[in-house]
C-alpha cells in the first residue's frame, strides 16, 4: 500500500485502508518492545522534537520511548521550560526549532487546530499528540490496537464511551476511527458534557449510563478534567460518581467478557471505582503498552511517507532495493 | 510484470536443489547440533520451512525455525514507496547457535546485510551462514552465499521471481526480461 502522509494530524485524514495499515504496522513494531535489546536502526540519524505545551506524562514518555527504540534522536521541550513563558508565539517557537532541522515535530497544544497550523507552515513532519478538544489520533489508534488484541476485530463491536464528551479529544478521534472500521459507538454522560450533533456523527446517545452499558463489548471511561471545566459542569464529584461512574454493579450490564479502557490518568472513585480499575476486565495497562508500538508506527510512517511525493524519478532505485 | 518470461527451475528442480542444500548444511555443520534456520520474509521463510522438512527427513530432527523481517533495518527509508513492515518471529535464543539464513534470490546483498544486523540485535550467534535458491550476481556489498541452489548470471534490468503455491511450496523460478 502507498502511504502518502507526511503529517499525522488526526484520524480524519485517513481512510479505512490506511487505518488498517497503521494498525498492522504497529503490530509488527510491538515485537521489538518485548526484546532484550529494544532498539532497531529504522530512524537512525533522524531528529524528533517533542513539543509539549500541555502537561503530559504518558503520551510524551511514550513518544520519546518510541523514537528512541527506532534509534532517532529525541528532544523534549515542555512549555514551562521554554520561551513560550517569555511570550513567544507558537509560529516563532516552531520556526526556531525548525531552523535546527528536526525531521519530525510531535506536538501537544491546548488550542484545537494548532497542529494543522504548524503543518501548513513547516517543512518537517508534524504529529498531533493532542490538540485542544479536537483530536488525539495516537490515542485512538492505541485504543484500536488494544480492542483488536482482546476482541479480534473492530467490526461489529459495541463500544460505550462514557464521561465528558464535549472536552474530550480522545472521543473525537475514537468515534471517527471506530466508525470507519465498522464498530458502533454509544455515548453517555451528563447533559452538560454532551455536545450537540453526536447523532449526526452516527453515535447512539444516552443520558443514562446503564443504557449505554447494556451488552457493550468495550467500555471506555473518560476522565473528568478536574483541572479544567470538570468542576463547573457537574454539581459535585460524588454525584457524578454515583450517576456516571463505572462500578462493579453497572459493569454487570455489559457483556461478561467486556473490556474496560481508560485513556488515563484515572480519577479513582470518580469516573471509575478502584475495584473496577483493578479488576480482571481492565486493559488499561495494555493500552499504555500498545501506545509505544503505535507511536513507533506513526513515526516510521511519517518519516517514510515524507519523500514520496517528489521522488518519482527514483523508480530504478526502488526496484533494486526491493530485491 | 511485463516482458518475456523464461522458466529457470521447475518444482522438481527446486526440490533437488533444496535436498542438496540440506545435505550440504548437515555436512558442513556436522549434524543438527545447535543448528537453526532463519528465513527472510517473504520467500526465504517458505524455503527455510522446506529445508527444515528435508533436514528432518534426513536426520530425524526438526531444527528450530524462525523468520526475520528486515524492513526496520533497511537503509532506504524516504526513498521507497512500500512501507509495509512484517513481523520477526524467532522464539528461541540465538546465542551460540549456528544460524543458516535463508533467502530466495541473492542480488545486491543489501537484504542480507540488513538481516544480519537484525539477527545480531537478537543475540550473538556463533556463526551465520547463508543459503539462497538463486544467486543472480550484481553484489554491492562483500557478501557471499555458503549454499546456492543455482548460479544465474543476469543483467540488472532482468527480474527473477520465485513462485510459491497457496501452501507456500515453491513451484517455479522465472526470469523476466
Amino acid at each position: 500500500m502507498n502511504f502518502a502522509h507526511r503529517h499525522v494530524l488526526g484520524i480524519k485524514q485517513f481512510n479505512a485502508e490506511e487505518l488498517n495499515f497503521i494498525l498492522d504496522t504497529a503490530k509488527s513494531f510491538k515485537e521489538i518492545n518485548t526484546r532484550k535489546i529494544k532498539k532497531v536502526p529504522t530512524l537512525r540519524g533522524r531528529t524528533i522534537v517533542n513539543l509539549f505545551f500541555e502537561a503530559s506524562t504518558r503520551t510524551r514518555t511514550s513518544f520519546e520511548i518510541a523514537g528512541k527504540r527506532l534509534s532517532a534522536d529525541t528532544v523534549n521541550i515542555s512549555a514551562s521550560s521554554s520561551s513560550v513563558v517569555k511570550g513567544e508565539t507558537l509560529e516563532d517557537t516552531a520556526r526556531n526549532i525548525e531552523a535546527m532541522h528536526p525531521d519530525i515535530i510531535v506536538m501537544r497544544h491546548s488550542a484545537s487546530g494548532a497542529c494543522h497550523y504548524l503543518a501548513e507552515r513547516l517543512d518537517c513532519s508534524v504529529i498531533n499528540a493532542g490538540d485542544g478538544t479536537h483530536e488525539h489520533p495516537s490515542q485512538a489508534l492505541l485504543d484500536a490496537v488494544t480492542m483488536i488484541q482482546h476482541k479480534g476485530q473492530l467490526a461489529g463491536l459495541n463500544v460505550a464511551i462514557i464521561g465528558d464528551i464535549t472536552h474530550s479529544r480522545v472521543v473525537r478521534s475514537n468515534i471517527d476511527l471506530l466508525h470507519k472500521l465498522g464498530a458502533s459507538v454509544r455515548i453517555a454522560g451528563p447533559k452538560t458534557m454532551l455536545p450537540p450533533g453526536l447523532e449526526r456523527l452516527g453515535c447512539k446517545v444516552f443520558s443514562r449510563v446503564a443504557e449505554a452499558l447494556e451488552g457493550a463489548d468495550v467500555v471506555m471511561m473518560l476522565r473528568i478534567q478536574l483541572e479544567r471545566q470538570g468542576k463547573t459542569l457537574i454539581p459535585s464529584l460524588r454525584e457524578y460518581s454515583r450517576y456516571f461512574g463505572l462500578n462493579e454493579k453497572n459493569l454487570a450490564l455489559a457483556k461478561p467478557d467486556a473490556i474496560i479502557m481508560h485513556p488515563g490518568p484515572m480519577n479513582r472513585g470518580v469516573e471509575i471505582s478502584s475495584a473496577v480499575a483493578d479488576g480482571a476486565q481492565n486493559v488499561i495497562l495494555d493500552q499504555v503498552e500498545n501506545g509505544v508500538a503505535v507511536r513507533m508506527a506513526l513515526l516510521y510512517l511519517a518519516a517514510g511517507g515524507e519523500k514520496q511525493n517528489h521522488d518519482a524519478d527514483e523508480g530504478d532505485i526502488h526496484e533494486r532495493l526491493a530485491d | 510484470m511485463a516482458g518475456e518470461m523464461t522458466e529457470i527451475l521447475d518444482s522438481t528442480a527446486i526440490q533437488r536443489a533444496l535436498t542438496r542444500i540440506a545435505h550440504e548444511i548437515l555436512e558442513r555443520n556436522k549434524g543438527v547440533d545447535n543448528l537453526v534456520l532463519i528465513g527472510i520474509r517473504t520467500g526465504g521463510d517458505y524455503l527455510a520451512a522446506e529445508l527444515q522438512q528435508k533436514i528432518a527427513e534426513i536426520e530425524g530432527v526438526k531444527v528450530p525455525l524462525g523468520t526475520v523481517d528486515i524492513t526496520m533495518y533497511r537503509d532506504d527509508l524516504g526513498h521507497r514507496s512500500n512501507l509495509e513492515v512484517g513481523q520477526t518471529d524467532i522464539r528461541f535464543p540465538l546465542n551460540d547457535r549456528c544460524v543458516v539464513l535463508v533467502d530466495d534470490v541473492l542480488f545486491t546483498g543489501r537484504t542480507i546485510r540488513a538481516a544480519m544486523d537484525a539477527l545480531v540485535d537478537l543475540g550473538r550467534p556463533r556463526t551465520i551462514q547463508l543459503a539462497v535458491l538463486i544467486d543472480r550476481g550484481h553484489r554491492e556489498l562483500p557478501i557471499r552465499p555458503d549454499y546456492v541452489g543455482r548460479n544465474l548470471p543476469t543483467s540488472r534490468s532482468e527480474q527473477i521471481e520465485v513462485q510459491f503455491n497457496a501452501q507456500r511450496g515453491p513451484i517455479g523460478v522465472n526470469l523476466f526480461k
